[in-house]
């Protein structure tokens, strides 16, 4: 059996798919990737199904050793210095790390979470339908926890390959982060509203997966800072007593009782996830049916990744690998 | 002053939204939450990803490529501004709970902020007949309605940063069963060796809103015998419908 083998890896660092999605009514958070699009080109480039899962790798430094057979890998997402054998390994691209040979992942030197992708996936059982790894609910495989040095993550083994692959990663804009008002922002001032669209906030360093505290000026409550507790979104802007919004993230509680004055449209969410401790953020309204429309987009873009791969040094790929890249299937973790 | 009508759509991003059928804890209330719920799962537009039923409102997960927000909201309106047939009557569960000692280490603050004795509180709570309003927050965590209202007490102010597995709390007028260790500002009264949450086990849950939940004081010997069983893979809680 051929096995990624951690040699070591910050906190934070884990298995992690599209998420988990049918348990959040029992308290059951989707967890899943924090940047789904760097999830999918990671994917993509090796060939798998856009949303298998893959391991996230948080901001430290990062070494994997392949054992048992060689393994083809692709890393997306932060930008990062990496060596095989001294030898340097480029981000947005297919590499072979041959058995027995450690990947020397640096720290992130520009954004927050990087995607390591393996071709032909991770094996492991899915545990309420997802591999994705949430902590405090001791879920996940093939770890229920962040990955610790000496854990081996079953995987496939690299198929033979005349040329290596890439994909360069498409654009996602610099704006602001596009919000869409609601579901509680009839609980704040309108001065609040104006404020969280024209302050220049900062990610906090108390921010997580779980989700991203911003500090700035403070948003005021019209009504008191209790509600009844209701169900929370991937991107829910919340704000509790002392002002300063709480983004929730990919580890969020199901239900909570502050109000949500806006919430982060899906497309900008991974960009969010992206910002480093101490960056400025920026957000500005749009409708929900905008945001709507640059979710479809993103599908469209993320459907279509497999186009956009290339040989190395080559020109575009052949109908088989694309065909084959569509009919793989979701099924691939769990299969021998 | 901003009055608000129900049912109230309001958008959560571009793939959630949440209706909201009133705004108070009330068991009819939360009856017609699950009501709707039961409708959308029955007959629902495509699109839909996942529900969380809560005390007065209805989340809906949703995929923006095959439905939007208009689509639902209005669907959910006409639906929600109907009579919506009735759910079947849920569950009762009696769960073995262990009071008070290292079980429950707020035991006697909520005995002398009632001005009851230990002993009395623990008859009181485990006399009641408790509504499942809902679960969220971490897997598991089942939030009760009924508490004997001479059982309220507020949350604490300094909210404690751990609590053990199979907690039983007062917060409020709300009492409730929590599965995993975690942060609580609730007053912990007890001890289940339940676990409403078991990835590991077949049924992972066991419980849904709507259902109805006893307590049965027992002994520390009992609580260990039970949650060896547990541990196990057996629910423990008894399921008195059977």
């Amino acid at each position: 059996m051929t096995v990624l083998e951690v040699v070591e890896a910050g906190p934070y660092t884990s298995v992690q798919d599209r998420g988990r999605f049918g348990g959040q009514r029992y308290g059951l958070g989707p967890a899943g990737a924090m940047d789904q699009l760097s999830l999918a080109v990671a994917n993509a480039v090796v060939g798998n199904p856009v949303f298998a899962a893959a391991i996230e790798i948080a901001p430290l430094p990062a070494r994997f050793r392949a054992v048992g057979g060689d393994i083809r890998l692709a890393m997306t997402g932060a930008t990062r210095g990496m060596t095989i054998a001294g030898r340097a390994v480029a981000m947005n691209e297919t590499f072979v790390l041959a058995e027995d040979e450690v990947l020397t992942v640096r720290a992130a030197s520009e954004g927050v979470f990087s995607t390591l992708a393996i071709e032909g996936g991770i094996r492991a059982e899915p545990v309420f339908g997802s591999l994705s790894m949430h902590a405090r609910s001791g879920i996940g495989a093939p770890f229920a926890r962040a990955l610790m040095a000496g854990d081996r993550i079953p995987v496939a083994t690299a198929r033979l390959r005349e040329a290596e692959r890439s994909i360069v990663p498409p654009a996602r804009g610099t704006g602001p982060l596009r919000v869409v008002a609601g579901p509680q922002d009839d609980h704040f001032t309108a001065e609040a509203m104006a404020t969280l669209v024209s302050a220049s906030w900062r990610i906090s360093a108390t921010s997580d997966r779980m989700g991203y505290r911003l500090e700035g000026p403070v948003l005021a409550h019209s009504k008191g800072h209790n509600i009844i507790s209701d169900g929370i979104a991937f991107g829910a802007i919340q704000v509790p007593g002392n002002g300063q919004p709480l983004v929730l993230l990919a580890d969020r509680g199901t239900t909570g009782g502050y109000p949500k004055i806006a919430t982060i449209a899906s497309v900008d969410l991974g960009r969010l996830a992206q910002i480093p401790v101490g960056s400025p953020v920026h957000f500005t309204l749009v409708p929900v049916a905008e945001a709507e429309k640059l979710a479809r987009e993103r599908h469209a873009l993320v459907m279509g990744l497999a186009g956009a791969v290339r040989e190395v040094g080559g020109g575009a790929l052949s109908s088989e690998f694309l065909l084959a890249a569509n009919l793989a299937g979701a099924a691939i973790s769990g299969e021998e | 002053m901003n009055v608000r009508r129900y049912p109230a759509v309001h958008p959560c991003g571009d793939s959630a939204l949440t209706v909201e059928l009133g705004d108070s804890i009330d068991a009819d209330l939360n009856a017609r939450v699950l009501a709707l719920d039961a409708a959308l799962a029955h007959d629902a537009p495509p699109g839909i990803v996942e529900t969380i039923p809560t005390y007065r409102s209805l989340f809906v997960a949703y995929d923006p490529v095959e439905t939007s927000y208009e689509t639902l909201a209005t669907w959910l309106t006409t639906r929600a501004s109907a009579p919506l047939p009735p759910v079947a009557e849920g569950r009762t569960w009696r769960f073995p709970v262990c009071y008070g000692g290292e079980f429950g280490i707020d035991l006697p603050f909520v005995a002398s902020h009632t001005g009851l004795s230990e002993a009395e509180v623990v008859r009181r709570h485990s006399g009641g007949r408790y509504r499942i309003y809902m679960m969220g927050f971490l897997p598991g965590f089942t939030y009760l309605g009924g508490l004997d209202p001479s059982l309220a007490v507020p949350r604490r102010d300094n909210p404690r940063l751990t609590s053990p597995a199979g907690t039983i709390s007062i917060g409020g007028i709300q009492t409730g069963i929590q599965c995993l260790i975690s942060p609580t500002g609730w007053h912990l009264i007890g001890r289940t060796p339940a676990r409403t949450y078991d990835p590991a086990r077949e049924r992972v849950f066991f419980l849904e809103p709507g259902d109805t939940v006893l307590f049965a004081a027992v002994s520390p010997e009992e609580f260990a015998a039970f949650e060896r069983r547990a541990e196990a893979g057996e629910l423990v809680a008894e399921d008195l419908v059977q």
